[in-house]
């Protein structure tokens, strides 16, 4: 895990966060015609890069290869999707908080199993609890089954009687992802400085020694993992606003693997490695796509390329770079 | 439920179970000894499906088939070994996961520009189409119980292979420490090749010779993957023995699991693995 952010890469991320913000205004006149489809896809991508940077808490600090997080992902939306009204609107003051607090109590059962194996093991664990979440909605009747489920009207956001956002508004939309996006990384970054992230990278490094010196990991490890299961359901939320719509895919391993790779791919352990990684693989994804049928093939090339290439994935690259320039006469 | 419906699921479980033992053999000894994760597995296995449903086309010979698309997978993986997984071993298991992600991104498509988006059948060849017949009813495809044989002494020869010859001894050594058997002068490289070209091949045979009971289909290796990764964690991470005995579990609680309870199928597998694990957090021979 890293803690000191190099000057000249701050300055960079922030100008890439600059550029996406204004992406509402210099998107249009650039891409007028593919300008609606372009802010979907973008605040799908940030969702996207909340649920990484979920998992990266897990993966890059904790130690705790996940394979099934994108359980806590769907189940965020279902939370959701369940207690919507069906054609009246939700009051979001209620249903965040209860969506929440469900996905939390289910990381904190599935957690209490799950950190009792350790390696390749509680990978696998992971991968069976998502699995049995997946057939759990895939197989039942409770919300579509295997067709999924619709949320016609979105929630409401009110305070003293006036709407205060609009989540039907693609661009409010925008920016209350963009919002989320930024404020749980700020939260991350808080709570990763604080004592209880001291010892939960601690954990990430050497278990025993952490042990050692008094802790109980095994409790550390259960908060940590239902804090990131709590995230990847407010992601998972938020994916049910934006598309109306939920399916069982959304807790399956593939959904979990794709978002895996992000975190590897960007950088583990480094928060906004898994951001980029999430930009990086979903943008050249859209880009492959849009040049030919057979975009999997240098999909796949690419992430080849990254591993043999970058060892430390783009945030490792980033850091050697603005490191070295720092250093430099 | 009468006693020849029983008997029809349980040979039906053996002979599933017996099959992902194939794949999943060759998955444990890959993690076992060159520890490996090693995601491109179910690639090798959807590979030998889709090569023998095209040669048998070709050739008209499913034997024939299944023969030639043996030393076939064998080379792929031997190669890919050599060219990418090679310079991977002393990094995180976490990049060995990307890359062989990479490579089932690579295969996916390969087997789409090569073969098409449609799912194929093979036909059992001509002198095993045919059953035995145990009542008025109930039947059961020669083919199957063939099927089993075959997996089944493939099984046997790497039982006797691996505790009786000198190769096995490596292939166990390094099973219990890398290290040690690189510091006792044994060509590593050659046995990470050997392991993976063989483990390759077996997953391959095993999807070769399944194409007349299932469907040759895209995705199909994801799938096998998944549910040999459950084998190998089951019966502990390395193990052959425990793959196998993991394999005929899972094998058994599918097809019962169908039976008994045909709405959550799928259900089970995960649940035995999940209740194995809380039991033996590190699997049942590891």
């Amino acid at each position: 895990m890293i803690t000191h952010i190099p000057k000249r890469l701050a300055i960079l991320l922030l100008v890439l966060l600059v550029v996406l913000a204004l992406f509402p205004l210099w998107g249009k006149l650039v891409f007028a015609a593919k300008f609606t489809f372009l802010m979907q896809k973008l605040t799908g991508i940030m969702i996207l890069a909340i649920l990484a940077m979920s998992l990266d808490l897990l993966v890059g600090v904790a130690g705790l290869v996940s394979l099934g997080h994108a359980a806590f992902f769907g189940l965020g939306g279902y939370m959701l999707a369940l207690m919507s009204p069906q054609y009246d609107a939700a009051n979001l003051w209620l249903v965040l908080p209860a969506g929440l607090a469900g996905v939390a109590a289910a990381a904190l059962v599935v957690g209490f199993l799950s950190i009792r194996t350790s390696g390749i093991y509680f990978i696998m664990v992971t991968l069976a609890f998502g699995q049995m979440g997946f057939y759990f909605f895939n197989d039942s009747k409770l919300a579509g089954g295997s067709d999924g489920a619709y949320i016609y009207v979105k929630p409401t956001v009110e305070a003293f009687g006036t709407t205060l956002v609009n989540l039907d508004d693609k661009l409010s939309f925008f920016y209350v992802t963009l919002g989320v996006l930024v404020g749980v990384y700020a939260l991350l970054r808080v709570l990763l400085a604080s004592p209880f992230g001291r010892v939960i990278s601690a954990i990430g490094v050497n278990e025993y020694r952490v042990q050692g010196l008094g802790f109980n990991p095994m409790a550390y490890k259960l908060v940590a993992f239902t804090i990131a299961g709590t995230i990847a359901g407010l992601a998972g939320f938020l994916a049910a606003t934006q598309y109306g719509f939920v399916n069982p895919a959304m807790l399956g391993w593939h959904q979990s693997g794709h978002v895996l790779v992000m975190v590897i791919l960007g950088g583990m352990g480094t928060l906004f490695g898994p951001v980029l990684g999430a930009f990086v693989l979903e943008l050249a994804h859209f880009a492959f796509e849009s040049l030919t049928e057979h975009w999997l093939l240098p999909m796949g090339v690419m992430v080849i390329a990254i591993v043999l290439l970058l060892p430390k994935g783009l945030a490792g690259l980033l850091l050697k770079w603005t490191d070295r320039k720092e250093d430099g006469p | 439920m009468d006693f020849w419906f029983f008997l029809i699921q349980l040979l039906n479980g053996v002979q599933y179970g017996l099959l992902l033992f194939l794949v999943a053999s060759g998955l444990t000894l890959i993690f076992g000894i060159m520890g490996i994760i090693n995601l491109a597995h179910g690639a090798f296995y959807m590979l030998g499906a889709y090569l023998a449903w095209w040669l048998a086309g070709v050739t008209g010979s499913l034997v024939a088939a299944v023969l030639l698309s043996l030393p076939i997978a064998a080379l792929v993986g031997y190669v890919i070994e050599a060219v990418l997984v090679r310079t991977l071993y002393k990094r995180d298991h976490l990049d060995q996961v990307l890359l062989t992600y990479g490579l089932i991104l690579i295969f996916n498509e390969a087997q789409r520009i090569f073969w098409g988006n449609d799912v194929h059948g093979v036909a059992v060849p001509q002198a095993l189409a045919w059953s035995f017949k145990l009542t008025e009813t109930l039947s059961y495809p020669a083919y199957r119980v063939v099927l089993s044989v075959v997996c089944g002494a493939l099984a046997l020869v790497m039982y006797f292979v691996i505790a009786k010859t000198r190769f096995g001894m490596w292939v166990r050594a390094g099973a219990s420490n890398r290290e040690m058997v690189a510091a006792l002068g044994i060509n590593v490289k050659l046995l990470f090749g050997l392991v993976f070209a063989i483990g390759a091949a077996l997953a391959g045979l095993a999807g070769a010779i399944s194409t007349p009971i299932t469907s040759v289909a895209p995705g199909m290796g994801d799938t096998v993957l998944i549910i040999c990764f459950v084998v190998v964690v089951i019966g502990g991470v390395g193990s052959v023995k425990g793959a196998f005995l993991g394999a005929l579990l899972i094998g058994l609680a599918d097809t019962f699991g169908k039976v008994f309870v045909p709405d959550f199928a799928s259900f089970t597998v995960y649940g035995v693995m999940a209740a194995v694990l809380l039991w033996k957090p590190r699997g049942l021979f590891a």
